[in-house]
């Protein structure tokens, strides 16, 4: 396919198809063997009785590779791209074949990522996010890293040169290329150490329990077996009844002990792999953001595409000032992570930086907070607490005709669904909506307030929902169609609902969409 | 220039009457097999008679019948001067205002059901996540296209 664009521009551009590394084959067929393992292990163990059971797994194993590798190979050769003037092509496909374009008006991010097979191998992924989402989007799997950067300054250059071919020269965006970024935020060792504190995780013992469901088969413990425990733990004359009370409850503290420590270790251990060298800098095109040890990411966000920022925090942490700022870019990619711009900062230091973004974290003084509908709160929490009763019912019944236990013991549930309907009218309090003159600011979260901040002309549609409970009792949720995330506000009195909705359609009414994202 | 627009169900333009046609042929066609079902049931004479076929019957009358009528008075449209609203559902009530200005792009759809009748659906998409795409069923085909040559050339006219 000629490319006429490039026959125009032919300095600026480099027509001819191309190939990427070719040691992504290689990464492609390892990551294709993981998928060997399973029916290899499957057919040692089906013929674990017969000598030759081992060859005939690695015969399979090699089957399946060879396979998977020949994929790869033929994948990679019928795969080119073409780095064109106006837009980026791609070719591929073994039998059909796809052909994409992207303009590159339409490019909003090139990110660049590495992960530890290919960061060995010196390759890096290189993806174009166009807004479109998941796998609508362009990625090539993988270039070296040399190739990966001057496709990055490529784009951007010719991304650039597109917005302001019209007035301004060209040497301007080679000035702005080079210009040294601004640090604006970046954790240090110190910071990150004790982020990673605060990431207690027991991620760990899920997995420890899958492999433990996994490895049933071969040894003797039965994890979700009570027999197993029953034996081990509550009968008389069973190991642990036999130590006494004060071991025992020596042992149940080092157990907590240990749990904790673990706990925190993993945290650690994945929030350093995660953030390892942290930095968010400032550049000309938007935020620029690198992170991670093994599986290196630098991202750039450009500044007009953040359509709203979010915060959070936990419950311990906050006792502390720690807070994570993140955005809703409309060049969203899947992995809720992407977006995080300071996971782990002081507001003083959050605030500069959504300003920056052109968000404010508080409404000016004179906007006021309003609270959800009082019917809300009081309608949700008798649903909160219908729904276990409904539960406690069901276990009182069950209780009684199987006659395993008492059926007092449903009481429980009904403990819980008092307990979970006192939570909604206590949290209610701590919920509020506020309208300013550009954002739309939503709290929620008493011990680990949330705040959600979404410009008022950035949103996309509004709807208001009221299911036959909410008609009756005049009250409905508002949905924010805001680009790259969601947004809604529950239980607001259909009122203040509708008094929203008009204000923000009429700032919404005053730009169009291709204002926004420039 | 925008005109605010009342929140109340007033306002609201009813939808073509054929669209309730079109959506009770869907319900015969969805309860079909299931009364088909039921009377081979009771031709096995598994139970007395009846046991099957009434309430099998009576149900696919009600869904029939009732329910898309029904439904053609709960849903309704407005489009006003810089935005498009769409009201639907009995027990929930979904009312959407999308502005012209955040529109993506438009389709007008037809089945063939829908092109026997003359009728047609317009979807606005969004970029939003919510409400990325607002189905507006049961419009007149000559209204539909009309419709979408007025978002199309507000659109235009904003851009440019």
């Amino acid at each position: 396919m000629v490319d006429q664009e490039a026959d125009i521009e032919p300095a600026a551009a480099s027509a001819e198809p191309l190939r990427k590394h070719p040691l992504s084959v290689v990464v492609a067929g390892l990551a294709g063997l993981q998928n060997a393992l399973f029916p290899m292990a499957a057919a040692y163990f089906s013929m674990r009785e017969k000598w030759w059971a081992l060859f005939a797994a690695l015969g399979i194993g090699l089957v399946i590779a060879v396979v998977i590798g020949g994929f790869a190979y033929l994948a990679w050769r019928r795969f080119t791209y073409i780095v064109g003037a106006t837009d980026i092509r791609v070719e591929s496909g073994i039998v059909s074949r796809t052909a994409r374009s992207v303009p590159y008006e339409r490019i909003q991010d090139v990110s660049l990522e590495q992960s530890l097979l290919p960061r060995l191998l010196g390759l890096v992924q290189v993806k174009f996010e166009t807004g479109a989402g998941g796998d609508e989007e362009i990625t090539l799997r993988y270039l070296s890293e040399d190739q990966g950067e001057t496709l990055r300054d490529l784009v951007r250059e010719r991304k650039d040169g597109a917005v302001i071919a019209i007035g301004e020269a060209a040497s301007a965006n080679e000035a702005a290329k080079e210009e040294p970024a601004d640090v604006i935020f970046a954790m240090g060792h110190k910071r990150l150490i004790t982020f990673g504190l605060f990431e207690f995780s027991l991620a760990v013992f899920a997995v420890l329990a899958g492999l433990f469901q996994y490895a049933e088969t071969f040894v003797s413990i039965n994890l979700w077996d009570a027999e197993f425990w029953r034996d081990n733990f509550a009968d008389p004359g069973s190991a642990v009844a036999s130590w006494g009370p004060a071991v025992q409850i020596i042992a149940g503290a080092m157990g907590l002990i240990t749990l904790f420590i673990v706990g925190s270790l993993t945290g650690l251990v994945r929030t350093v792999l995660r953030d390892w060298g942290f930095v968010l800098e400032r550049t000309a095109k938007g935020f620029r953001r690198r992170r991670g040890l093994l599986t290196k990411t630098d991202v750039v966000m450009p500044l007009h595409r953040v359509q709203a920022i979010k915060t959070k925090t936990g419950f311990i942490r906050r006792r502390f000032g720690w807070h994570a700022l993140s955005f809703v870019s409309l060049a969203q990619d899947s992995g809720s992570a992407s977006h995080d711009v300071a996971p782990f900062a002081t507001m003083e230091e959050i605030a500069p930086i959504a300003r920056v973004a052109g968000f404010a974290v508080d409404p000016q003084a004179e906007t006021r907070w309003y609270r959800g509908s009082r019917e809300f709160r009081v309608d949700a929490a008798i649903v909160d607490f219908c729904v276990l009763l409904m539960i406690a019912a069901g276990a009182a019944v069950g209780l009684t005709l199987s006659g395993l236990a008492s059926p007092l013991f449903a009481l429980i549930a009904v403990a819980i669904g008092a307990l979970l309907a006192f939570r909604q009218m206590f949290l209610w309090r701590f919920d509020f909506n506020a309208l300013g003159p550009d954002y739309v600011f939503i709290k929620r979260g008493w011990l680990a307030p949330k705040l959600d901040v979404a410009s008022r002309i950035k949103l996309q549609s509004l709807e208001i929902v009221q299911g036959p409970i909410a008609r009756k009792r005049g009250y409905a949720t508002l949905y924010f169609g805001l680009a790259g995330g969601t947004l809604e506000l529950e239980g607001l009195p259909i009122a203040r609902a509708q008094e929203l909705r008009q204000a923000i359609l009429g700032s919404i009414a005053g730009t169009d969409f291709s204002e926004l994202v420039g | 220039m925008q005109l605010t627009m009342d929140d109340t169900d007033d306002s609201l333009t009813a939808l073509h009457p054929n669209h309730v046609k079109v959506t009770r042929i869907s319900a015969i066609l969805f309860v079909l097999p299931f009364v088909i079902g039921s009377i081979i049931l009771e031709v096995a004479e598994l139970l007395p008679f009846g046991i099957f076929v009434v309430p099998t019957v009576l149900l696919a009358a009600f869904i029939v019948i009732r329910v898309p009528l029904r439904r053609y008075q709960a849903r309704g449209y407005d489009l006003g001067n810089d935005r498009l609203r769409v009201v639907r559902g009995i027990l929930f009530r979904h009312d959407s205002v999308v502005p012209f200005g955040r529109v993506q792009h438009i389709d007008v759809d037809q089945g063939p059901l829908q092109r026997a009748y003359g009728i047609a659906t317009l979807t606005v998409h969004t970029a939003g996540t919510h409400n990325s795409s607002v189905h507006l069923p049961g419009l007149g085909n000559d209204d539909a296209l009309a419709m979408r040559e007025t978002i199309r050339a507000h659109i235009k006219r904003e851009t440019t």
